[in-house]
């Protein structure tokens, strides 16, 4: 198995592994509140929807040149790479809120309390919707790494085993906690993600623009390496600068 | 007509996101890139060394108010 194709597997895994920590909060918060039946509907639902959609837009997106597909999901993968990674340089540093799913959990339980009762087509309609979306809207990222890795790799099989895994393993630690999994260090992975993603966008989207890489897949991990130490000299600078104003302003 | 404006925030936000500069500066390297490759010039340096710059950045856009905020909150 080649440097590329590990890296693909272990991206999707752990790209799709803490969506679906995020998706499970939500399903577990109305879950608990409102009962099981309609928000497991809900979350099926939207389960299929995600799951059509990969078998559908993965195969399209074969036919398209290898080059010019590298192109274009390089870019994508970029643009979204940079946002996991922007937000996770500012949680660590201290500018942004981390992620907490207890906090979530609590906010889940406490709308799926607060709102009334609408039953449609024998569904209780709030759980059956906030766990659609929940899943769908968590499920969409997952997805759309899913289908960039898959494709520009060429692997879109192992992609989507590594996302099948994940959706197992959080489904099975869910079920044996009976909560949300708050002991997930979720923003270190979304850290890891971030750099998988914007390291794959670069080399797949160089690729695409004509690049001819030294060392081939081997420069993967040199390009990973390179944004993994420019984020964590980011995150040192950032946690030095927060302090600054105060004692600025302090001194002032 | 308001659904199609919905579908397209969404697909915005879920690509561009917060801040549009990122995937203006990639779109741009990438079309460096493009045009250095395509007239001899293997520029495999260049993609890397402008996402770093673009990261930098926008990080330091984004700090930036933030940090002339907080001397007003202790004054």
């Amino acid at each position: 198995m080649s440097t590329g194709t590990i890296l693909v597997v272990a991206g999707a895994f752990l790209a799709s592994a803490v969506e679906m920590v995020e998706a499970l909060t939500i399903v577990l918060g109305v879950g608990v509140v409102r009962g099981w039946r309609s928000t497991l509907i809900g979350a099926a639902a939207a389960g299929i929807v995600l799951g059509i959609l990969v078998a559908a837009l993965g195969p399209a997106l074969g036919s398209i040149p290898i080059g010019t597909l590298r192109l274009v999901v390089g870019a994508l993968l970029l643009a979204f790479g940079l946002q996991w990674l922007r937000k996770a340089i500012l949680r660590s540093s201290g500018y942004k809120e981390l992620h907490d799913e207890e906090a979530t959990f609590h906010s889940e339980r406490v709308q799926a309390a607060a709102a009334r009762d609408d039953r449609r087509a024998g569904l209780d309609w709030y759980s059956f919707t906030v766990a659609f979306k929940g899943v769908l809207l968590e499920g969409l990222e997952v997805v759309f790494i899913v289908i960039a890795f898959g494709s520009a790799q060429g692997q879109l099989g192992l992609a989507a085993a590594g996302a099948g895994v994940a959706l197992v393993v959080v489904v099975v630690a869910g079920v044996l906690a009976k909560g949300p999994l708050s002991r997930v260090p979720e923003n270190t992975i979304k850290f890891v993600v971030g750099l998988l993603l914007t390291s794959f966008g670069c080399f797949w989207g160089a690729e695409g623009a004509g690049v001819d890489w030294p060392g081939d897949e081997l420069s993967l991990l040199g390009v990973t390496a390179l944004f993994a130490l420019v984020s964590l000299v980011l995150v040192r600078a950032l946690r030095r600068r927060r302090l600054l104003p105060v004692t600025a302003g302090a001194g002032a | 007509m308001r659904y199609l404006r919905a579908f397209g925030r969404f697909w915005w936000n879920f690509i561009v996101g917060d801040d549009w500069h990122v995937a203006a500066g990639v779109a741009v390297a990438l079309g460096v890139t493009y045009l250095l490759t395509h007239n001899g010039i293997n520029a495999w340096w260049l993609l890397p060394a402008s996402v770093a710059l673009v990261l930098t950045e926008s990080l330091r856009r984004t700090v930036r108010p933030r940090e002339q905020e907080k001397p007003r909150r202790f004054n």
